[in-house]
């Protein structure tokens, strides 16, 4: 059986440590791992994905639409965009931080309203939560992305334990006290579904 | 032995460092750039950035003909620069093994154009291989090192950003020192005048010969799968993956990990033992044409794209008819196009450009986003340098309109910019280049090159000077002017003082990336609504942290980094500087 975790989000908003903490959980379990990137240029501010699949053997390195049973979002409007590569029954945990596209900042179109709201009509499980608020008080603002990895934990089939060891080995010592406390204040936070 | 996950490019560069390669000279280009940074970190390889990629072949090749193992990476477009010195590569053979890498971009996710460099393989008629995961990256590496010495030519590596770009598990081992093969003096081998070069044609058609019959001997390289015999999958790269997600046991696969040149004899019995044979390979039909040839009955791009990357999702529904099923919302979701980050120095020179109406002569680096809307500043972006004669060109036959300007990215002007300005000044053209210089190569995630007094291996070197550069060129140094892009009112001054020139000038643009961490963060901006006459002129700059929040922008303060150009356009005095 193979398990597919997206993340998704804005270029720059550290989507890439976020995935290299799962992949370093499954390979610890002895899992294999396959985790697909993309650098370049939409990481100058556009729409970014990384999938991470592990189990006894992953062939593709990308996940399909349908296919995902968790989507790990950094935006409101990113998990719309990557709504349709959930499975029935898969969990969305987004972010409720909005960063405004180009086309909305010219005017040319509109920030849709009320997107969580419209995504649990449609019978999807979603964990929103106000990451960015939570990486601010763990001490960065850039912690974002570990405070979602905490929130996952509930979902995911890693323990606590795991994922922690797993953050360990993938930030910088320095780093480690402000990511350990965004990891905390997302595994802590309030789950509604 | 050890076992890790690694991204493609970190395991080719592991592949290196264990096969003994003593030498690594590239120029970045997505998605090949990680390779060299990852081979950098290990002392025992001399590794750095080349001007431009025949450059780095080159370097490659001169350290095989010295006896030592050697590498260079680049990306698909990078190959056509170093085609050159490709093919003679071909007819000189190596001593030393040299391996060329390139990696294409099925999808565009970050390139220009869409090619499948498979083609250079049989026209240069080297031996090019294709790994599907990082182990493979790895092993392949080391093989082809071997294989490169035994047969005396150089062996390209086929990778796609999906290779690249993605990490799997490779098992590690130490370093193998490989002593430096003898160099001896043999003009008939390397040096290619007509009377040696015809010589060494026969040997490379003789070469070819031998290759054949060794991927149907033993080539290690290709790999056949029987499974099912219903259907039988040629195919190789990351198409493999793909298709074993789908088929699993229902299939039988012939692997290509060698895609140049074919096992035919193999590929004959395969295509005799299953029912159906189906060729998939992302961009071009190579295989499936080498197949028809061989009398071989096939499907393949009667039923597969030609255009874009392959995924399991994409194969499953062509080849199985088989739909995904998901939900999504109702309505249509706004893009979010790749913008100038916050703070980039590009911002307040596409402004500034689009303001005067100007012709802009583009080319490949971040600055290709002054093309998108709402600057929309950019008429032309071609390839690597174009935007200097290109622009040449261009003011010649349109008889020096006086409203055209070329932008070009310190590292692209290192790269292939030069020759074009030589141009301009050699033809009596007149000419305004703009040189954007942000201190370091961009795109491809910050890499040092000529100008910014760095090495590959962060060794201090003494720059080389941009404003030199084009006085040696032939521009004179009263019409080689440098600019701060903060300040778009001193710009455009200088901008029509050169354009209304009667002589070639250049217009360095200086300010670092925003990205860079010697520029300061420590501040942000606000709008103060109370005093804001929502005029909107703060967002002409298309900053992605202003936005409007009801009837008055403000500032996202978690992206802002203090550049203060939004503050130049306030005519109201709204906004205000916040230390963090």
């Amino acid at each position: 059986m193979v398990k597919n975790i997206m993340i998704v989000g804005v270029g720059g908003q550290g989507s890439l440590l976020a995935s290299r903490i799962v992949g370093n959980a499954a390979m610890a379990q002895g899992y294999d791992v396959k985790v697909s990137e993309v650098h370049g240029m939409s990481q100058r501010g556009g729409s970014v994905v990384t999938y991470v699949r592990y189990g006894d053997k992953v062939h593709s390195p990308v996940i399909g639409r349908g296919e995902a049973d968790i989507i790990i979002s950094f935006e409101q409007l990113e998990a719309a965009r990557w709504l349709s590569f959930l499975k029935k029954d898969g969990v969305l945990i987004t972010s409720t931080q909005k960063i405004m596209p180009m086309p909305v900042i010219t005017g040319s179109t509109q920030y849709p309203d009320e997107l969580i709201s419209q995504i649990k009509e449609k019978n999807i499980k979603v964990v929103a939560i106000d990451a960015l608020s939570k990486a601010e008080k763990a001490g960065s603002i850039k912690a974002v992305n570990v405070v979602l990895i905490g929130a996952m934990t509930h979902y995911s089939n890693f323990s606590k334990q795991q994922l922690l060891d797993a953050l360990k080995t993938s930030v910088p010592q320095k780093l480690l006290s402000v990511n350990l406390n965004a990891f905390e204040s997302g595994y802590e936070c309030e789950q509604t579904l | 032995m050890a076992k890790t996950i690694m991204l493609g490019n970190q395991a080719v560069a592991q592949g290196l460092y264990e096969s003994g390669c003593v030498l690594v000279s590239s120029y970045p280009g997505t998605p090949s750039t990680e390779i060299t940074e990852f081979a950098a970190k290990y002392d025992e390889i001399y590794a750095e950035w080349a001007p431009n990629e025949k450059v780095a072949l080159e370097v490659a090749l001169g350290g095989a003909i010295a006896g030592g193992r050697t590498f260079c990476a680049m990306k698909h477009v990078g190959l056509n620069v170093a085609a050159d010195p490709l093919f003679i590569t071909s007819y000189t053979g190596i001593n030393g093994g040299m391996i060329i890498a390139v990696a294409d971009d099925p999808g565009m996710h970050s390139s220009q154009n869409e090619q499948d460099s498979r083609h250079y393989a049989a026209a240069a008629k080297l031996p090019m291989i294709e790994p599907s995961d990082s182990g493979e990256c790895l092993n392949f590496v080391k093989i082809a090192y071997e294989m490169s010495e035994k047969y005396d030519t150089p062996f390209i590596l086929r990778l796609s950003t999906r290779v690249s770009h993605s990490q799997s598990i490779v098992e590690t081992s130490p370093r193998q020192e490989i002593a430096l093969k003898d160099y001896e003096k043999n003009p008939q081998k390397y040096v290619m005048m007509p009377a040696n070069a015809k010589l060494r044609h026969v040997v490379v058609e003789e070469r070819l010969d031998k290759l054949v019959e060794w991927t149907d001997n033993g080539c290690p390289f290709n790999k056949v799968e029987y499974n099912s015999k219903k259907i039988g999958i040629v195919t190789s790269g990351i198409s493999y993956d793909y298709a074993k997600e789908v088929f699993g046991e229902d299939a039988s696969y012939f692997k290509l990990g060698m895609v140049y040149p074919l096992p035919e004899k193999a590929l004959v019995e395969f295509a005799s033992q299953v029912e159906r044979v189906i060729v998939i390979e992302e961009l071009d039909d190579i295989f499936e044409t080498h197949l028809k040839k061989l009398g071989i009955k096939t499907d393949g791009k009667n039923l597969l794209p030609k255009i874009s990357e392959f995924s399991h999702e994409l194969i499953r529904e062509k080849l199985l008819g088989i739909k995904a099923e998901f939900s999504e919302l109702d309505q249509t979701l706004p893009n979010r196009p790749p913008v100038m980050c916050p703070g980039c120095p590009h911002r307040g020179l596409f402004y500034t450009l689009k303001k005067m109406k100007l012709t802009v002569s583009g080319d490949i680096g971040c600055y290709t986003l002054g093309a998108v809307p709402p600057l929309g500043a950019i008429d032309t972006t071609l390839c690597m340098g174009a935007s200097v004669s290109a622009l040449h060109g261009f003011d010649k036959v349109r008889n020096n309109p006086k409203n055209t300007v070329a932008v070009i990215g310190d590292s692209t002007f290192m790269h292939s910019g030069i020759t074009g300005l030589c141009n301009i000044t050699y033809n009596q053209g007149i000419s305004t280049v703009l040189i954007l210089d942000n201190s370091i190569t961009g795109m491809t995630g910050h890499q040092q090159n000529p100008t910014t007094g760095l090495t590959l291996k962060n060794q201090p070197v003494t720059p080389i000077s941009i404003e030199k550069i084009c006085e040696g060129a032939g521009v004179s140094p009263e019409h080689i002017r440098v600019c701060d892009p903060a300040d778009p009112k001193q710009l455009e001054k200088v901008i029509k003082e050169e354009i209304d020139s009667d002589v070639p000038s250049v217009i360095i643009v200086r300010r670092p990336c925003a990205l860079l961490k010697k520029v300061p963060k420590d501040t942000y901006y606000i709008i103060n609504p109370d005093t804001c006459r929502s005029c909107r002129a703060c967002m002409s700059i298309a900053c992605p942290a202003i936005s409007m929040t009801g009837s008055k922008p403000t500032i996202d303060t978690s992206l802002c980094i203090g550049c203060g150009l939004c503050k130049n356009m306030c005519r109201f005095d709204s906004i205000t500087q916040v230390v963090r």
